[in-house]
């Protein structure tokens, strides 16, 4: 039987803000323990949140970016459940009306087609604390610092087909947050996580499979490898006649595996109502144009400029806008290279990206800049050094030698294109190598190398190349006649 | 025993006649006397007192003083204070000393009141007749085998026997109102939002706010302008200007209307209350006041409906008393789940616990709709009622309470009877209004309160009604009989 996957993500993005979502204390990543946690995050008897009007802007944001439905009323409500680093007893979240609803976007496969995937609804809510129960021996910690830290829990519509495509759509939205400047997307720390509700139905049916919960998917690789493994577990489970069990599954990396949770924490009746502590969310016109005003270019825009303005090709353009931070860094890199956009392009791809990785740094940490490496283009774009002669100067300017003319100059390493001077190199060497010359003229015309070598290093690797194979052509091809 | 009013104390206070130290003195050995027949007190905060006492009267000296400086009061104890316990009544707070102060603390405390103690409470606020304290119930001085009214008994208890001149208290669906009936003095009960619920232990956010146990209404005017007023620290709080209360006391009630609902004189109220209401709503005709019927045909649904939303919110509130990081916790725990119930089923007392499962009970998946939103829908149907008569009447008038002061241990274990108890009451709350209950008689030997409501924000309205009531009569005069030591016995 051919069988059809079913896949919605729930992705939780921690907002960037700089206090939590209810009260004015700090949202650092990495304090020691309960160091942020003021008398609200820890539930005191008598305190009350009071909404960080940041935190709604940045979920509004979102919202206008997937082409969502701005709720300009939405409600607060109480989900209520008893857990020892849930402080209340209740978490702060919006539940029958979030404030983003009904928007979507668009996903790249890896064949380059692309497909529109809906997202129902994307709401605010307050974090958790942490309980540590591996630092202490027999007993629980608690770690209050990350309740009350805002999230923005986004729902997916089930319209992911495959692993694949929960994982384009992860990053896709991996990718808009950070655009958004509303979530610094860093996985390691929690900033970005997923629950996955996936099922399998036989291809054709229209009715929904029974689903399994996958929870805290916290990495591309681990969502895509998690869902395969658990679409093949609910493939072989029904092939072999058996039923999927409604539960809530936890991915072992480790094993690369699913397994489900204990059963108790599933009969979990949250008893929503909304929270009398906090009015009806109310968004005016004013504050949703002022909004609007400041959003930035989105990656599908960015992606579209970057076709028009720079001709580069599509492969090309994703690498590039994957963040804004890196097409920031290309576009600076580019500036007047009219017509060799390609060059700097490569540039970014390769060298910069190679030197990053090699010594882990991300763009923004990068020791040449945009511009640092603009001017180094530049000197290739006019001829004054070639490709080979740019890497030496991009490694001795991420070194930290100075910018690239200084290098350029300091080290010598300005190209060799007056021609006369050339001609005379070009003379000496084939006057030099009379056998080798013979052999050329009857036929061995690879020895040109040979002869290119020579100017080379006869000139110190300064000669342009290109202008020194042009003068051998001529000159052995003369010689003969 | 004399026992004067804060406008009196404050004149004779800035006249030298007195100075704080010496009334706080007088506070606090008041207390020590009644006390242990009153029990209206859980902590006595003597040294701080004094010490408050004694920066007021520098101040008073200063000439910087503001007509609260140097004022004894009472806080009940379901405000946070800084540094001394908190207990809200309950086992589970016993142990409680509050980091922080609640605004109502800290405003009052920057007028220069001069805190002597926290006052004995229903658990949680949860009661109305002050049974259900961890601490044993309050007693009324009128008659000490009576009930004080709850849940703020112990500040109703407190200003009745003149242990203090004023208290704050909170009202949720009745109590500040019903003692201040039960003890023959003034309950005011603000708006909803018109006084910041921050540091105040919630019961029922929605319906929860904080008020005045006075002597008159010129006192609540009084501390009203020191606690009123938008708080950024509670949402819900209202951001508008607090009036000038003690300067909008004398205005004519000639031509204003009061309206009488119908359905307040059934069957079920007392024929000495009635009795009560109806001289003084002469009273108001005399001051030039008009008296019109008006309907409130669902008020019979307020109790259910009260009984609905506040158990619903109050078994989310109390949640957070786990055990984990304050209060009490059951000692020998096996386990997460273990520690849990062991904690609450210790922690907290019968009706608390009633209304936690009640609460729990309609919030559930499948009741939901069924009690919880429909209890919604009705809830407004009240307040639109109310408002309804608003439109044709300055304020409404009628008892405060079906009775006078029942006795204790009469309706503790019915809890129906307990709660209708509340009926006058509890649909100002579910309406969001202010509304005031000043004595106007007696039934037999105890006070009747006449209970005044206003529009949203008609807190200067209900004072100047109030107020000029009290320039006509002299019931708020009356003091019980002075309380013996041994007084339980009766």
């Amino acid at each position: 039987m051919n069988w059809e996957t079913v896949i919605g993500l729930e992705i939780h993005t921690q907002l960037a803000t700089q206090s939590k979502i209810f009260s004015g204390e700090r949202t650092r990543y990495g304090a020691e323990p309960n160091t942020q946690a003021c008398l609200v995050d820890l539930g005191y008897p008598g305190v009350l949140p009071v909404l960080n009007g940041k935190a709604v802007a940045m979920a509004v944001k979102f919202g206008l970016a997937i082409g969502a439905t701005i709720e300009r009323r939405s409600v607060f409500a109480r989900k209520n459940y008893f857990y020892p680093d849930l402080p209340k007893g209740y978490q702060i979240s919006q539940y029958e009306l979030p404030i983003v609803s009904r928007g979507s976007v668009v996903i790249r496969l890896d064949d380059g087609s692309q497909k529109r995937v809906g997202i129902t609804r994307a709401h605010l809510e307050e974090d958790a604390g942490k309980s540590l129960h591996e630092t202490l021996k027999d007993r629980t910690g608690i770690d209050l610092n990350r309740a009350g830290t805002p999230l923005l829990e986004i729902v997916s519509e089930p319209e992911l087909g495959s692993a694949a495509e929960a994982a384009a759509y992860m990053r896709k939205i991996h990718q808009l947050v950070r655009y958004l400047g509303i979530c610094d997307g860093n996985m390691q720390e929690g900033s970005f996580r997923c629950d996955a509700n996936i099922s399998v139905r036989p291809s054709g049916d229209t009715e929904l499979g029974t689903r399994t919960e996958l929870k805290n998917l916290n990495s591309f690789r681990y969502v895509e490898k998690a869902i395969e493994f658990e679409i093949e577990r609910q493939i072989d489970v029904l092939e072999d006649g058996g039923k999927v069990v409604l539960e809530t599954r936890l991915y072992d990396s480790d094993k690369d595996e699913t397994r489900p949770m204990r059963a108790k924490e599933e009969a979990n009746d949250y008893r929503y109502f909304p929270d009398p502590d906090l009015l009806p969310l109310e968004l005016d016109q004013a504050l949703l144009d002022s909004i609007k005003e400041s959003m930035p270019e989105l990656p599908w825009e960015k992606e579209e400029r970057f076709a028009t303005d720079y001709g580069l090709n599509p492969v090309d353009i994703q690498i590039l806008t994957a963040s804004s931070e890196g097409a920031a860094f290309f576009e600076a890199s580019a500036a007047g290279l009219a017509g060799n956009f390609e060059l700097a392009a490569n540039w970014n791809k390769g060298e910069l990206r190679a030197a990053l990785n090699r010594d882990g740094l991300t763009i923004t940490d990068s020791p040449v800049g945009g511009a640092d490496l603009n001017s180094l283009l530049r000197r290739i774009s006019d001829g004054t050094i070639s490709g080979k002669t740019a890497k030496e100067v991009f490694e001795a300017m991420w070194a930290g030698e100075g910018d690239a003319d200084e290098i350029i100059e300091a080290r010598s390493l300005q190209q060799i294109t007056d021609v006369a001077a050339l001609e005379k190199v070009v003379r000496q060497v084939v006057a030099d190598n009379p056998e080798q010359a013979e052999q050329y003229r009857g036929g061995k015309q690879k020895l040109l190398g040979f002869f290119v070598g020579q100017v080379m290093q006869a000139t110190g690797s300064k000669a342009n190349p290109a202008e020194v194979n042009k003068l051998l052509r001529a000159k052995l091809d003369a010689d003969e006649n | 025993m004399d026992r004067l009013t804060v406008s009196q104390l404050s004149a004779g206070l800035r006249s030298g006649k007195f100075s704080s130290e010496e009334l706080t003195r007088q506070s606090l050995a008041r207390i020590e006397a009644a006390n242990p027949s009153l029990n209206a007190f859980i902590t006595v905060t003597g040294e701080e007192a004094l010490t408050a006492a004694r920066a007021a009267d520098r101040k008073l000296a200063s000439g910087n003083a503001g007509p609260l400086t140097g004022i004894p009061l009472a806080h009940k104890d379901i405000f946070c204070t800084a540094g001394t316990l908190t207990t809200c009544g309950s086992r589970m707070l016993a142990n409680f000393v509050s980091p922080y102060d609640a605004t109502v603390v800290s405003k009052l405390a920057d007028a220069g009141v001069v805190l002597v103690g926290k006052t004995n409470m229903d658990e949680f606020a949860m009661g109305s007749s002050n049974e259900t304290s961890y601490f044993g119930p309050v007693r009324n001085p009128w008659e000490v085998s009576r009930s004080p009214g709850g849940s703020s008994g112990g500040s109703a208890a407190a200003v009745a026997a003149g242990l203090v001149p004023a208290a704050t208290g909170t009202d949720t669906g009745g109590s500040i109102r019903q003692p201040a009936a039960f003890t023959g003095i003034t309950g005011f009960k603000p708006t909803y939002g018109r006084v910041s619920r921050y540091g105040m232990v919630a019961f029922a956010s929605s319906l929860d706010q904080a008020g005045t146990l006075t002597i008159t209404a010129e006192d609540a005017a009084l501390l009203m302008e020191a606690m009123a007023g938008f708080d950024a620290r509670d949402s819900t709080s209202a951001d508008q200007a607090v009036p000038p209360y003690s300067k909008m006391l004398d205005e004519s009630l000639a031509g204003k209307t009061i309206g009488v609902p119908r359905e307040y004189f059934d069957d079920g109220l007392d024929p000495g209350c009635e009795r009560a209401i109806r001289d003084a709503l002469d009273v108001f005709s005399d001051l030039g006041a008009k008296i019109t019927e008006v309907e409130l045909p669902h008020l019979a649904l307020s109790v259910p409906t009260y009984y609905i939303v506040a158990p619903a919110e109050c078994s989310s509130n109390l949640s957070r008393y786990d055990g984990i990081r304050f209060g009490y916790r059951h000692p020998d725990a096996r386990d997460i789940g273990e520690l849990y119930t062991r904690t609450r089923q210790e922690g907290f007392g019968a009706e608390v616990k009633r209304r936690i499962m009640t609460g729990t009970y309609v919030l559930s998946a499948g009741y939901y709709d069924a009690y919880y939103l429909q209890a919604q829908k009705v809830r407004r149907l009240i307040r639109d009622e109310l408002m309804r008569c608003f439109e044709d009447v300055d304020i409404v008038a009628g008892p405060t309470t079906p009775t006078p002061a029942f006795g204790l241990g009469e309706k503790i274990d019915d809890p129906v009877q307990m709660y209708l108890n509340d009926i006058y009451t509890i649909a100002v709350n579910l309406a969001g209004t202010p509304g005031i209950s000043i004595p106007c008689g007696f039934s037999g030997t105890l006070p009747v309160g006449l209970q005044l409501i206003g529009p949203h924000f008609g807190e200067a309205t209900l004072l100047n009604f109030a107020h000029r009531y009290q320039q006509q009569t002299d019931w708020h005069t009356k003091t019980p009989p002075p309380v013996s030591n041994d007084g339980a016995g009766e």
